[in-house]
């Protein structure tokens, strides 16, 4: 066994492979390398705007940033490691953890991608609590990116209307599930719990009640002057960048491609919703801004909306939740990757299966958040570092979602 | 254009006969590997061929297969063409120990990312990566841990690292951690 020092402290390491270390990788920038008047300044990570445990490295000039580079990796737990060694059904609460404000829909894309692998289906009205849960929890979670980014910004009552809402969609959950955040709710071939008695019609009022507050605090942020000029001309990302660094949800249509995967590959009977795709048009400033992704957000709330009144009102009264959940989960050999759109983009897994063995092979999540993250030294060239803090919760992203 | 179109147009570009590369245009998810060699050729004429126009890069993943003759690394590209609405997934195979494949990087920047997770947990190299550093693991991490034989280490930096390798020592006894929905 060879004799290893850790390149960061110097401390004695035990490795199991003969094979030399990487190099510390904890500073991209090196102070050699700086002009005059330049300086690396770290931003986080325990920054409050970075929403989690996000460090940003800045290369800085006064208040103008010269480059950055995000350092991930703070909350990283490789749940893909641990898929290796639980049964199928026991990933869902790994996959809750990865974002874990939008939990219904990583265990919604696991699920479907668990199904695609055995070939199985769900009921109707399994597939309209699905499409009525993942929805409210876009709500949820967009209420959350939108009230945080105003206060980003330095606007706090929207914060707190936004999280007045979001709480109401919680207290929905937890009726529903008994969780308030990571919910283990979408299970392989069903959910796991039935609709309680009442609890459409307490959905119903809430959507009745939550459109007047959403106008509200619409009117309040969206347009405000301040708000504009702080947000419609930074961070900009061209349609070219987006596709070039495969942005998606939110983000992607901020840059206006009219890309959504609930109408262009649809999955849980999307097609036979009515509603539109929210694509940013840009009024006060190039298109792919900071503005331009948060109003994006804004907007699929109404949609949302839309799609949870339409489920409801269609939702089959009788059908047993469970009729479709597998005693056991043994597929035959083949790999499978389903992708879905979760609150912040698509939401993808693969997943490697081994002939009849309870035990997946091996698990692959795709973040949506992680994929964001990788062009944000593209977006924060040459802004300054007031505006960073902008760019980050333009972006929405979920730090747990990025390191897995 | 369906799937079968797609594997035969571009193995009619790189030139490849029926023995240098495998695909499967009936699988869930269709797929076609070919070698490491050609990986760049491949991934270049995909994004540029007006017909194709895979325009992102949806995804990479490693999947380590020690048990294969020869042993090996699957690196899986999954792609999408968002203005053709068409799929496809590229796999390609490197050698376990010190492999390297060229990167794709240059072809589509979000492989950036991609890569450097590829490297960490797998320890596959990329050929021309213009930031090739850990990304989710510290640097004095031992191994890359999502390879099949990599052992838990006792501690790291004098931290007991104990949980995951419970796990992993309950599995391998046929014990697995009970929280499905029947336990």
């Amino acid at each position: 066994m060879a004799e290893h020092r850790s390149p960061v402290d110097g401390a004695p390491l035990v490795t199991l492979y003969d094979e030399e270390l990487p190099p510390d990788n904890s500073y991209a920038f090196s102070p050699e390398e700086l002009e005059e008047d330049e300086m690396i300044l770290n931003m986080g990570p325990q920054h409050p705007s970075t929403h989690g445990v996000l460090r940003v490295e800045l290369k800085t000039d006064g208040e103008i940033v010269k480059d950055a580079r995000p350092h991930i990796g703070y909350l990283h737990r490789n749940f893909e490691k641990h898929a290796e060694n639980i049964d199928y059904q026991g990933v869902i609460p790994f996959t809750d953890r990865m974002d874990y404000v939008g939990s219904m829909g990583n265990s919604l894309a696991y699920a479907l991608t668990v199904e695609k692998l055995l070939g199985i289906g769900v009921g109707e009205r399994v597939a309209g609590i699905r499409v009525i849960t993942a929805e409210l929890q876009r709500i949820a979670s967009h209420l959350l990116a939108m009230g945080t980014y105003g206060m980003d910004i330095g606007a706090f009552t929207p914060f707190l209307l936004c999280f007045q809402q979001r709480e109401r969609i919680l207290d929905l959950f937890e009726w529903l599930c008994g969780a308030r955040l990571l919910y283990n709710y979408n299970w392989v071939g069903g959910v796991s719990h039935d609709l309680p008695e009442g609890w459409t019609d307490k959905c119903r009022r809430f959507l009745d009640e939550f459109v007047p507050v959403l106008d509200e605090v619409d009117k309040l942020l969206s347009h405000n002057k301040i708000f504009i000029r702080r947000t419609a001309d930074i961070g900009i990302i061209t349609p070219e960048m987006a596709k070039d660094y495969a942005l998606s949800g939110p983000n992607l249509r901020g840059s206006g491609i009219d890309w959504d995967l609930r109408r262009d590959d649809p999955y849980l009977g999307y097609e036979n919703y009515d509603f539109d795709v929210v694509v940013a048009t840009s009024p006060h400033g190039p298109v792919g801004s900071c503005w331009d992704r948060y109003f994006v957000r804004v907007r699929e709330m109404y949609e949302s909306v839309k799609i949870v009144r339409q489920a409801l009102d269609r939702l089959p009264a009788e059908g047993d939740v469970h009729e479709n959940v597998p005693r056991f989960v043994r597929p035959l050999a083949g790999e499978a990757y389903c992708r879905s759109e979760a609150p912040r983009g698509e939401l993808a897994f693969y997943i490697v299966a081994e002939n009849k063995k309870p035990i997946p092979y091996r698990v692959k999540g795709r973040s949506p958040c992680f994929v964001a993250m990788g062009l944000f030294h593209e977006i924060t060239r040459g802004e300054m570092i007031a505006d960073i803090i902008a760019i980050i919760g333009s972006l929405d992203i979920v730090l747990g979602e990025i390191d897995r | 254009m369906n799937a079968a179109s797609i594997i035969e147009r571009l193995a009619a570009h790189l030139g490849l006969d029926e023995d240098s590369f495998e695909s499967d245009a009936e699988a869930k998810d269709p797929w076609v590997r070919i070698p490491g060699d050609r990986l760049l050729a491949a991934a270049e004429f995909l994004k540029g061929d007006p017909e194709l126009d895979f325009d992102t890069l949806h995804c990479v993943s490693g999947v380590d297969w020690p048990g294969d003759d020869p042993p090996a690394i699957e690196v899986v590209y999954h792609l999408t063409s968002l203005g053709r609405k068409h799929w496809i997934v590229l796999k390609t195979r490197v050698g376990r120990q010190g492999g390297s494949l060229p990167t794709v990087e240059t072809v589509w920047k979000t492989a950036n990312w991609h890569e450097r997770e590829t490297y960490d947990l797998f320890g596959v190299r990329f050929e021309g990566h213009s930031d090739h550093r850990r990304i989710l693991l510290p640097a004095d991490w031992p191994g890359h841990p999502l390879l099949r034989d990599w052992e838990w280490p006792e501690t790291w930096h004098k931290i007991p690292v104990k949980a995951g390798r419970q796990m992993t020592e309950r599995a391998e006894g046929g014990q697995m951690t009970g929280v499905g929905p029947f336990d």
